[in-house]
């Protein structure tokens, strides 16, 4: 038995990146299809030309923009929020002595023992009292600060020399200066993560939207799509052209961002 | 004095803390004991709720659904959460060492976990069509299938099973490649001297490093598992004949759907209650086998 004339692991690594890779390569395959290519057993491999027509299709069969927009000032309003209220937070519990300090972080962090599954009802009948149901608020306000973000930003900021922070204040810098000039700039690797992960997160959320959102208008891309499949069941290459639409953005920032990515997702797992 | 009292920690620690405090207490406290208080009450998310006592819970333990839903969820848990870490720690292991192609590798095994759940249900049902579907003309060329798939009462859990493990794969070979950083070279290169094989070094070396991320993984993967519910969302909707009816989707369809939500409530209660019992078994399981360097 001879050694193969190359590393053994691409045996298992090439089937595998296979494996991850046609579910997407196919999505794009089938989305410059026609429509009876698609309806064809054995499947079209390879189309008999390019059939763009299927975007624009797509995109007026809904208003793909419309979700573009709506998820993006969600998820721009909750990674904001979260890097102001989490920092702000995160920085008096791991800085400052304050009354009750200690059982109010132990209640914030408590919550992340249950599950948002067997809170959500609560959760959409406050929503439904606050008359936020069917807009954007509703996805926007319980997302604005999370648990996980102040732990993440707190432990990160109890790893910093105290003495630069003791410095600036008897220098007679304000609290809130000392976070946000001295803090703040060396946390850079924490906010990233934490930056990251919230848009990754509210992105890709679904179930909270589902319940809340009920007008085309106010949808997420994730929301927008699901009622998109629905209206057009088996449209293959119409759903897939869409589909590539609403995933290419996201794709292409992780694709692109991927060490970023990966250092953050990572950092969350391993520390947190 | 009043400069003082403003210097305070007391007043500004509060200042600092409140905007998350408010937000925390409205949208994460409040519905922790609203939710139990639910579980007591009918409610169809309009009208004025009516207190029922237990009477939610009696009609659980006899509502064959419900018990089945359980069953799902478990079956489902207990096969995804092995092949999802199991595997993830084997192509991690296969990654560590930079190869040829390895970028090309670890991107292509990475970019389902920016795939939303929503995407990847649509991409799934495509792929497992059972009439046009690319899988079954693949398992067909190696003499296997036909299959219905998500169609098919007795395969669609597994359908699904393999679905998620597909969009779930990534994040958890993050975790172990980040974890495998943290294993020393000169260790392993100790153990080859000392005439220990791949699977001794691998067995007494490579696996008690790994353990703490192993321990986060299979909390973190089980508390996910318990709780399925886009990708059956987005593909089944809990069918055929309720063969991928989970827990979540239960309660999701009880309380959105059908607008039991005092009912549904009880439910979230069970589900609670489980996700909490096995996260507590693994935690002591984990604390007593996980081998934590400084």
């Amino acid at each position: 038995m001879r050694t193969l004339p190359f590393n053994p692991r691409h045996l298992v690594l090439l089937p595998l990146a296979a494996v991850m890779l046609v579910p997407l390569v196919w999505m794009l395959v089938t989305s410059i299809e026609t429509l009876p290519e698609t309806r064809h057993f054995p499947p079209t491999l390879i189309p008999a030309g390019i059939h763009w027509q299927n975007y624009p299709d797509a995109l007026d069969a809904a208003p793909f923009g419309r979700f573009f927009a709506n998820s993006f000032i969600v998820t721009g309003a909750a990674v904001i929020g979260n890097l102001v209220l989490c920092s702000l937070a995160g920085y008096a519990f791991a800085r400052m002595r304050f009354f009750g300090r200690d059982i109010t972080f132990i209640a914030l962090l408590a919550t992340l023992m249950v599950p948002f599954q067997v809170t959500m009802i609560p959760t959409f009948l406050i929503v439904q009292h606050l008359g936020l149901v069917d807009s954007l608020g509703a996805l926007i306000a319980p997302n604005l600060v999370t648990p996980f973000g102040i732990f993440l930003l707190r432990q990160f900021f109890r790893t910093l020399p105290i003495e630069l922070e003791e410095a600036a204040r008897i220098d007679g810098c304000s609290r809130l200066g000392v976070l946000f000039r001295i803090v703040l700039p060396l946390s850079m690797p924490a906010l990233a993560t934490l930056g990251i992960v919230t848009f990754l997160w509210t992105w890709n959320d679904f179930l909270w939207p589902l319940i809340v959102i009920s007008s085309t208008n106010q949808s997420t891309v994730q929301i927008g799509l699901a009622s998109f499949q629905g209206a057009h069941q088996t449209n293959w290459s119409l759903l897939m052209a869409g589909n590539v639409m609403a995933l290419a953005p996201m794709l292409l920032v992780f694709i692109f961002a991927q060490r970023w990515f990966v250092q953050s997702l990572a950092s969350t797992g391993v520390k947190g | 004095m009043i400069q003082k009292a403003l210097g305070s920690d007391h007043l500004a620690g509060w200042l600092f803390v409140l905007p998350a405090v408010i937000l925390i207490g409205v949208f994460g406290i409040l519905p922790i004991g609203w939710a139990l208080l639910l579980s007591f009450q009918q409610n169809d998310l309009l009208a004025t709720p009516t207190w029922v006592g237990l009477d939610n819970y009696r009609t659980l333990v006899h509502d064959p659904v419900f018990r089945d839903s359980i069953r799902r969820t478990l079956v489902y848990t207990v096969l995804f959460v092995p092949l999802s870490v199991g595997g993830a720690m084997g192509v991690a292991l296969l990654l560590r060492r930079p190869i040829r192609f390895s970028r090309f590798y670890r991107t292509s095994v990475f970019v389902p976990v920016a795939t939303s759940t929503v995407a990847t249900g649509i991409i799934f049902n495509w792929l497992l069509d059972p009439t046009y579907g690319l899988a079954n003309f693949v398992l067909g060329k190696i003499g296997l299938g036909p299959y219905g798939f998500f169609q098919d009462p007795d395969q669609a859990l597994y359908a699904i099973v393999a679905m998620t493990v597909w969009g779930w794969l990534g994040f958890d070979v993050i975790i172990y490649l980040a974890a495998l950083q943290g294993v020393p070279e000169d260790l392993l290169e100790a153990a080859q001297l000392d005439g220990a094989g791949r699977w001794a070094t691998f067995r007494h070396v490579v696996w008690p490093l790994l353990s703490p991320a192993t321990l986060f993984l299979v909390v973190w993967s089980t508390i996910n598992a318990l709780q399925v519910f886009d990708e059956i969302y987005v593909t089944t909707r809990g069918g055929p004949l309720h063969a991928t009816t989970v827990l979540v989707y239960y309660l999701y369809n009880q309380a959105f759907e059908l607008f039991h939500a005092g009912y549904a409530a009880a439910v979230a209660e069970v589900l609670f209650l489980i996700t909490l019992v096995f996260a507590v078994f693994q935690l002591w399981l984990g604390n007593r086998r996980v081998h934590y360097t400084s």
